[in-house]
Parts: structure tokens; sequence; C-alpha cells
């Protein structure tokens, strides 16, 4: 008995001991369970339902997930897309975010000061992906076009846009072009961290050259950050959507460019079957998931 | 106040760079070419709406299209008040409803981020990592089904058609707390606290006069995110009355005038453009001056 309220009073004191930490929580708790996690939840629960907007949900069990995977020809293309566009453009952005900031943060700080303005630059204009609507535009307005046929390479204009085989490395250019803002810059506020007491130390180990800096001191004191601009690919190059609506058009050429979220934007907010749209965000949040899994292991992998 | 002995210590962490390998002259220089190209390429739609803004009518609808401006004008500029004149309440009040709503927005979303950070990644508790999960997972799990959640929320708590619908939202963004924990986990040694603790600070300031000085490149990269969304922000269901509308709202409309004003919209497109490019100059040479005044104390 003693003993218990021993064990109390040291929990209690615990307690007191990191109110402040709990106080320092709360508020972002407060408002992510608010507007977040409570959404996410109710999407959730919203996804083994029939919800048209107007009559109340009705449960359908798992009515949704079996007409994804056996009743929606679409979806199966829409997935493919998905997962091309997530396999080329996440890799790719993940390394060139960090290897252009590991270049850019070598110069003196003006240079890198107009270089990373230059690479942050797409992420500034939120709507300038208009201008790959011209430079790829379909008629001969299109600059891409107009300037092939001026050289004599094509004498007809091509419709980059509608072209099934053209659109999806087009997408993927200018996803890379818009993504690379935020992990670059995340990396670059990352390197300058790294103190210089650790290179010290490391040519007093025996870091020879670049490249053993950048394999025993860098990239482990970068980890913490890759991970986090990893996440960041992840979670952009499986949501593409506003991207493939606004340049290849929606539903686009033989849905060439469909991805799961334009799927899933066009079943909620065009057919109002809002408990399958609801069914579609589970599948996909679950495929993210899996992938931060795997790229989680991997990186552990790497870090050894 | 008294200044904490570890701060002292603090700023003698930044040792001098000579040490390092650097690139050759004749490297640096590839390099330097190498991103010039590609940091053209990245910034060329931007070169595009600044030379869009000054053409005249005609050269819009040239053809074949140009690329530059052959007889640039202020045309598309000037027009512009003309164009707003005839709007309900002085535009005034949209310019100070932006600057409002961003600027708090981003002020509120660092604090936040970056105390709930802290927590997550330095303090011992039980859940931490499972909570952490959940953030990464919200993080994943977006879609335009959580509106219709999320509207009723916001109407439950009579949040709609408030400057609240601008700046609450977004405090539930979990990349800030993601960047923030990740930052701090890699800039913020243990023992730096442990010393701080020695020396009698408790949390908030640990918090205040350790690590928020310790991340500042961190969370001054997140004040450029945080202004950037704010600013663009366009809640077009949940602000329905005039007053409290802010710039990109209207903006949008005189945008919607179709070929005829694809010049004026050019304009606006590089006017609004320059509050966020303003946030980066002012955040970025302030990490510049962290490391370098970190470096002269030495």
């Amino acid at each position: 008995m003693q003993k218990l309220s021993r064990k109390k009073n040291k929990q209690s004191s615990a307690l007191r001991k990191n109110m402040p930490m709990y106080f320092m929580l709360a508020p972002f708790t407060v408002f992510f369970v608010l507007f977040t996690i409570i959404p996410i939840l109710s999407s959730i629960a919203l996804s083994f339902t029939s919800y048209d907007l107007l009559n109340t949900p009705s449960f359908v069990g798992l009515d949704n997930f079996k007409r994804m995977f056996l009743g929606d020809e679409v979806f199966g293309i829409v997935v493919k897309n998905t997962f091309v566009f997530a396999v080329i453009a996440g890799p790719i952005g993940f390394l060139l975010s960090f290897v252009l900031a590991w270049f850019v943060n070598e110069f003196s700080p003006k240079v890198r000061a107009l270089l990373s303005f230059m690479f942050y630059a797409p992420s500034l204009v939120g709507n300038a992906y208009f201008i790959w609507k011209v430079l790829f535009s379909g008629d001969s307005y299109g600059y891409l076009n107009s300037m092939l046929l001026s050289l004599g390479v094509i004498t007809e204009p091509i419709l980059w846009l509608k072209t099934p085989e053209y659109i999806m490395p087009i997408l993927i250019i200018v996803q890379l072009w818009q993504s690379m803002g935020v992990s670059f810059l995340a990396n670059i506020s990352g390197l300058q961290n790294i103190s210089g007491d650790l290179y010290e130390a490391g040519t007093i180990d025996g870091v020879r050259n670049r490249w053993q800096e950048l394999r025993y001191i860098t990239l482990p004191c970068m980890s913490h950050m890759l991970l986090f601009s990893a996440v960041m690919q992840i979670q952009s190059a499986f949501s593409v959507s506003v991207i493939a609506i606004e340049l290849a058009g929606f539903p686009s050429t033989q849905y060439a460019a469909d991805t799961i979220v334009t799927h899933m934007t066009d079943t909620a907010t065009v057919r109002f079957e809002y408990g399958y749209a609801s069914a579609i965000t589970l599948v996909l949040f679950l495929m993210m998931f899996a992938t931060r899994l795997i790229v989680g292991k991997i990186m552990s992998m790497a870090g050894k | 106040m008294k200044k904490l002995p570890v701060l002292k210590r603090l700023s003698n962490r930044k040792g001098s760079y000579s040490k390092r390998f650097r690139r050759s002259k004749a490297g640096n220089f590839f390099y330097f070419v190498f991103l010039i190209l590609l940091g053209l390429f990245s910034v060329l739609p931007l070169i595009y709406a600044v030379l869009t803004s000054f053409k005249p009518l005609e050269e819009l609808l040239v053809f074949p299209p140009r690329f530059f401006v052959m007889r640039p004008t202020v045309m598309n500029y000037t027009a512009l008040p003309d164009l707003l004149s005839d709007l309900t309440i002085p535009f005034s009040r949209y310019v100070f409803n932006s600057i409002f709503v961003s600027v708090a927005t981003t002020a509120f979303y660092i604090i936040i981020s970056a105390m709930a950070a802290f927590v997550l990644a330095k303090g011992k508790w039980k859940g931490k990592n499972v909570y952490f999960w959940v953030v990464q997972f919200a993080l994943m799990f977006n879609g335009t089904t959580l509106g219709i959640p999320c509207y009723l929320i916001y109407a439950k708590l009579h949040m709609i058609d408030t400057y609240w619908m601008y700046i609450l939202p977004q405090l539930a963004t979990t990349m800030g707390v993601f960047l923030m924990k990740q930052y701090i986990e890699g800039s913020v040694p243990d023992a730096l606290l442990e010393a701080a603790k020695i020396d009698g600070a408790g949390y908030w300031r640990i918090f205040w006069h350790i690590v928020m000085p310790v991340v500042k490149p961190a969370w001054l990269t997140l004040m450029l995110f945080g202004f950037r969304d704010a600013w663009s922000n366009v809640p077009t269901t949940t602000i329905l009355s005039e007053k409290l509308k802010t710039l990109p709202m209207i903006t949008s409309q005189i945008v919607a005038g179709g070929t005829a004003r694809a010049g004026n919209a050019a304009a606006i497109t590089v006017i609004m453009m320059i509050p966020p490019i303003l946030v980066y100059l002012i955040s970025q040479s302030n990490v510049v001056e962290a490391m370098t005044s970190a470096g002269i104390k030495e």
C-alpha cells in the first residue's frame, strides 16, 4: 500500500515536472486533432459507406474496395500512372534536391543566395505552370512547336499535351521543377548547421577528400533532413493532380495523365460519390505509407 | 535576464570552415555554369511573367509568339487602379487583410510548430513515437474527401466567415512540426540541453534561449513556406463577406477577364510575387547573418 502511494507520488511529480512540456505540445495538438485527425477519421469511416452528400451515408461494408479493384477500369490505369510517376519523380526529386543543395552550399554567400533563389522561385509563384502550357501548347502558337517549326525539325505542330507518349515525361519535368523548392531549402538550412568542428575532426580522423567528407560527415549529419525531404517527395509524387489537370486537361487523352488523386477528385466533386472517393483516399494513403516504410528501411540500411 | 553560461559555449559551436576540402577554382566555375543553366530553367516562368507584364496587347497576340518584349509598356500596371476602382469597399482593406492574416498565420505557425517539435524531439515521455508517426500519417493523408468533415467542424466552431478561417487551419499543418522536429534532432545535441539544465534553465528558457537560436535556419525557412502558403491561400467556400477577402481572391476576379486582360493578369501576378520574395530575402539574409556572426564571435 505504502509502495503504491509512493509510486503515485512519483508519477504526479513527474507529471508536474513535465507540465511545461505538455503545455508546449498542447496548442498544436488541439488544432491537429480538430482540423486534421477528426476529418481523417471521418473520411476513413465514410470509405465503408455509400454517400452522395444529400442522403445520410449508408453502410456498405467493403463494397467500395471491391468496386475499386474489380469493377473500376480507370482505377487500374490511374494506379499505374501514379506509380510510374512516383517511382521516377520521387527518387529524382529527392536526389536532385540534395545534390543541388550540396553544390550550392559551398559557394560564397552571395552566389549561394542567388542560386537558392533561382531554385526556390518555382514554388514562389503558385500558378506559374501556365508558362508550361504556353511552352507545350499544341497549336503553332506554342513556343516549342513554333521553335521546332521554324527550325524545320517538324512540319506540323505536335499536340504535346494530348499525345499519351509525351504527357508523362512533360508532367514529370514540371512536377520536379515545382516540388523542388521545399526539399531544396530544407536541405540548405540543414547543411548550414553542420558544425565546422566536425569537419575539422574529420580531417584528423583521416578524411582525405570531398567524397569521404560527404560520405562520413555530411550525409550522417543530414540524415534527419534527408528523411524529411524523402517523406515530402513521397507525399508530393503520389498526390500530383493540379499540374496534371492544368496541363493535360481532365480527363486526359486515354487517361494518360490521370492519377489517383485526379480520379478521386473527379469521383468526389463531379460524380458526388463521396463514399467511394473516401475509399480511394484510404487506399492511396496505404500506398504512401507502405512506400514510407520501405524508404525508411532503405535509408537506415544505407546509414549503416 | 542573466545570460546562460551555456550560450557562450553555443556561440563557439560553429567552427571555422578553413579546414574543409574545397573545390578547385576550375571545378567551382564548372559547377557555377552548370547550376546557373539549371537555375535559369527553373526561374524561366518568373522571367516570363515579368516580361509578359510589360508587353502591349498586340505583342501578347503576335504570331509566332515571342518570349522577349519588343516595345515594353507599363500600361498593364497603370490600368490596374482603374480595374480596381469599381470595388464596393476600398482596395486598402484587401491589402490590410492580406498582410494581417499572412503575418499572423506565419508567426503562430512557427511558434506552435517549433514548440511541439521541441517536445517531440527532446522530451522524454511515453507515446512520443506514436505521436510522431501519427503526424507523418496525417502528412500523407490528403484528399478532397477531407473537405466536407473540415467544413462541418469550421461551421460548428463558428469559424466560417471570420479571420480565424485563414489562420487556424494552417496551424494544423503537419509539415512545420515535421521539419522542425527533424532539424532539432539533427542539430541540438542533448549535452547542450543537459548543460543548460545544470545552469538552472527550465523548459521555456531552454526553448527560447537555446533551441530557437540554434535552429534559426530551420524556422527562417519555415517562415518562407508559411508565409507563401498564407499569402496565396484562397478559402473561397468559407470566406463570403467582401470585407474579409484578401488580395488573391480579388485579383482572381480580374484575371478571369480572358485574353484582353492577359497583360493585366501578368502584372498582378508580378505584384503578388513581391511580398513572398521580400520574405525570402529577409529570411535568407538572416540565415547568412546568423552564420557569419557566429564565426566572428570565435
